[in-house]
């Protein structure tokens, strides 16, 4: 008898896996914004620390809230628990839930169990002011669920196409957020940004690093004197650390090859986009990228990221059948 | 489970002795184990009426049934004759329609029934299979003999439950389990996805592996727990109606790779929303185009579409005389009595006795639209006995069965519950039973429902080797 010709996949199952991912990233990625940004606001005054909502808002891409007098505790809330607010963690952690919950059969049950779990945890907080108070308890839950889930899909799911998926889920969405975050610092640069910067701008950039989870990853390369410029060539160009620009977009990549390999579609859109952005960045060096204008290069990193992403949907997930059928 | 009070039947008496000699503490903690097994591994269905998608635990029992070599032989080889003789009674309602000729069974009970589909008429369906995959209601009567009480031949369910009771089983009572010598049932998958290759148009062709796939109409029906199960089992895609599509009268899925061409289809979506072209327009569940596709024989749907027409309820009473007609056999396993209430003395019998009887709605299933004579109030047979004058057709009365009672192990003890028995029949290349099936259980004390939407569990059932 004729072999099966690799596996099949469901182009619904395949786009609820890259969902899942995104959404799950998501959450992990609002959960360390806020922490350190709750954190941070302990060592500062409170003028400081007013224009950073409208920074943290936009890096997360949340609605702006009506009223510019809203407290720290109902922006919180906003962004953490509040069900009607689609980019909450609430909401995307149960996003990610149903997603995975409509494709239960194609992952591990351990990977079910650790998601439905995190689901029921963050569903059981209740918000409010004493919430608030130990609110590093929630998001360190999230970021450990999140890690967790991670751990348990590398090491009990095969690495076939499904996995590649919420690969890909997971890096495009980090791509994104991390360049939107840079983007949102990117407007704060000193005239001089070689320089190491001191006091109430050192705890901003401190965040940025945090906000990355890459404060660490950053010292044992550079040492603890933050210039802006390393910073920012740290989180785009780094081609070692997980949450820095450039990685993300090797994972993207890396991801796409393997998927056009399995299902035989080789050299489509999608790889070549994500190939062209990967190049981009690993030729890029950070005086040039600052000299031609950073917002400007972050925005186009976003913008060939969306543009992989839409090439992905169109070529794997819901493509026109009229293209199909002429084969 | 006792030939009198105090005494186990034969079969029953080694599980009776373990029974006597284990701590209730340790019955106890097994049950528990197993109940937690059911949540963790999800095993649950849902139920409708309440808030949308509210999954539950199917709720089972640790006691097995046990049925006997002997008794089972006599239950599969009646099954195999019942099966045989719907075949070909659909066969025969679609096409000529000899048996409505000839007056065996009247032919204004089969158009108006609610699931007859002209759509079906002259058409060939492989092998002449309407019906491959079964799932009958057998109940056991007072003195011993296993009856019929409901064919299903539409999309039975459960079947992924008694393949979960019996993991359970094993893990909870090896010994025993190994001592007694039961019929393995884990074959099930496998002879499932035999029996739909069996089907397939290709079968007999070396063009590929035929492409089968399971349908389902998505994670909000009760069974989707079951659909992902059997996939998986058998290494199948699960499909929805929106990943199917239709061109040029072919039916294809929408993979990552590209369109890939489906021959198979083991639907367990409703005639009625198969396909929105053909039957109920407002159905989103379907693939429009599939029943052209299926006309034009590139398709194949297991079961085929309008079988209900033969598990009608008041067609139910003239089983019997099928299988006289077309086998020339007497039935092996009896009916239970039946009136049909559009036959003007029956009806009025059945009026006098409204609190003796139970009254089924002869399209519905999973035991709703149902009156139980003795547990009723007077409002609710009023109700029914409008009802019944209204639309006469759409009911039938049966006695009220003292249904056979299994021990269960409930809130500490063990306990005598009512149960009935659903074995699965397959029907591919030859008939295939696995040696087992579905015992329901109503749990509710007295109670005599056992489907799992009103309150109903299960148990493992075990068939003897000899």
């Amino acid at each position: 008898m004729n072999e099966r010709r690799g596996t099949t996949m469901l182009s619904r199952v395949a786009d609820s896996l890259y969902w899942m991912s995104r959404y799950l990233e998501r959450a992990e990625h609002t959960a360390r914004l806020i922490d350190v940004d709750l954190q941070l606001r302990l060592d500062q005054s409170p003028e400081a620390g007013s224009g950073r909502w409208w920074r943290l808002l936009e890096a997360l891409q949340a609605p702006r809230p009506e009223n510019s007098l809203i407290d720290a505790t109902t922006l919180t809330h906003i962004l953490t628990l509040d069900k009607s607010n689609s980019s909450s963690i609430i909401s995307c952690v149960g996003a990610a839930r149903e997603n995975l919950r409509q494709v239960r059969e194609q992952c591990s049950t351990e990977m079910w169990e650790q998601l439905n779990r995190l689901y029921l945890q963050v569903n059981s907080t209740a918000s409010g002011e004493a919430w608030l108070l130990h609110s590093y308890v929630f998001f360190r839950a999230v970021r450990d669920g999140a890690h967790l889930f991670q751990g348990i899909t590398d090491s009990t799911m095969s690495h076939g196409e499904g996995w590649q998926y919420i690969q890909l889920g997971r890096y495009v969405e980090r791509t994104d957020a991390v360049a939107r975050l840079i983007g949102a610092y990117l407007c704060r640069l000193p005239d001089s940004p070689d320089q190491a910067v001191e006091s109430e701008e050192y705890l901003e950039w401190i965040g940025l690093l945090k906000s990355c989870a890459a404060f660490e990853a950053y010292c044992k390369k550079y040492t603890a004197e933050l210039r802006p410029l390393r910073v920012a060539e740290f989180l785009l160009l780094n081609p070692e650390f997980p949450h820095s620009v450039r990685f993300s977009v090797d994972k993207v990549h890396a991801a796409l090859r393997a998927i056009a390999e399995l299902t035989e579609r080789k050299a489509e859109q999608p790889v070549r986009l994500a190939g062209r952005l990967r190049a981009t960045l690993s030729f890029s060096q950070i005086d040039e990228v600052m000299a031609s204008g950073a917002s400007a290069y972050v925005e186009s990193v976003r913008h060939q990221c969306s543009q992989a992403h839409t090439a992905i949907h169109q070529i794997y997930f819901d493509y026109p059948v009229e293209a199909e059928l002429a084969y | 489970m006792f030939e009198a009070p105090g005494l186990p039947r034969p079969h029953y008496q080694a599980l009776f002795q373990t029974l006597l000699e284990l701590p209730p503490e340790d019955m106890r903690k097994s049950q528990q184990a197993a109940d937690l097994s059911f949540l963790h591994q999800g095993i649950t269905f849902t139920v409708y009426g309440n808030d949308e998608g509210t999954e539950r635990v199917f709720p089972n029992d640790l006691l097995p049934r046990i049925i006997p070599h002997q008794e089972w032989r006599k239950i599969e080889s009646g099954l195999t004759q019942r099966i045989a003789a719907m075949n070909l009674f659909l066969e025969d309602v679609y096409h000529r329609g000899r048996i409505l000729a000839d007056g065996v069974v009247p032919r204004e009970l089969v158009y108006s029934c609610r699931h007859f589909r002209r759509e079906m008429r002259n058409l060939t369906v492989p092998r002449g299979i309407y019906v491959s995959i079964c799932g009958t209601d057998l109940v056991r009567l007072p003195d011993g003999t296993f009856a019929v009480l409901e064919d299903n031949l539409r999309v039975p369910s459960g079947v992924s439950y008694m393949l979960a009771n019996r993991k359970v089983l094993k893990k909870v009572f090896p010994t025993l389990f190994r001592d007694y010598g039961v019929s393995p049932i884990d074959h099930y998958p496998h002879a499932l996805l035999a029996t739909l290759r069996a089907l397939s148009p290709l079968h007999t062709s070396s063009r590929h592996e035929p492409t089968v796939v399971l349908l389902t109409p998505g994670v909000f029906n009760s069974a989707y727990f079951e659909h992902t199960f059997l996939a998986q089992q058998m290494g199948i895609e699960l499909v929805e109606g929106r990943d199917l599509l239709v061109h040029d009268n072919v039916v294809y899925m929408r993979t990552t790779a590209g369109l890939k061409r489906v021959d198979v289809i083991y639907r367990r979506v409703d005639d009625d929303f198969l396909d929105p072209l053909t039957f109920r327009r407002d159905s989103s569940l379907g693939v429009p185009g599939l029943f052209n596709a299926y006309r034009a024989g590139n398709v194949v749907l297991a079961n085929a579409v309008g079988t209900g027409v033969a598990d009608d309820k008041a067609l139910y009473a003239y089983v019997p005389a099928i299988i006289r007609y077309y086998l020339g056999e007497e039935p092996i396993l009896p009916n239970v009595e039946t009136y049909l209430l559009t036959d003007r003395s029956q009806r009025n019998f059945v009026l006098e006795n409204l609190a003796e009887l139970v009254v089924k709605a002869v399209g519905e299933s999973g035991g709703y639209g149902m009156l139980i004579g003795p547990h009723s109030t007077a409002e609710q047979r009023e109700e029914f006995r409008q009802r019944i004058q209204a639309e006469p057709r759409n009911y039938i009365a049966q006695p009220t069965l003292s249904l056979s009672r299994a021990p269960c192990f409930l809130e500490g003890e063990a306990q005598a519950r009512h149960v009935d028995l659903r074995p699965y029949i397959l029907y591919g290349e030859n008939v295939t039973l696995v040696p087992g099936g579905l015992t329901r259980v109503a749990l509710r004390r007295g109670s005599l429902v056992v489907n799992s939407s009103q309150g109903g569990g299960s148990k493992d059932t075990w068939v003897l080797r000899a």
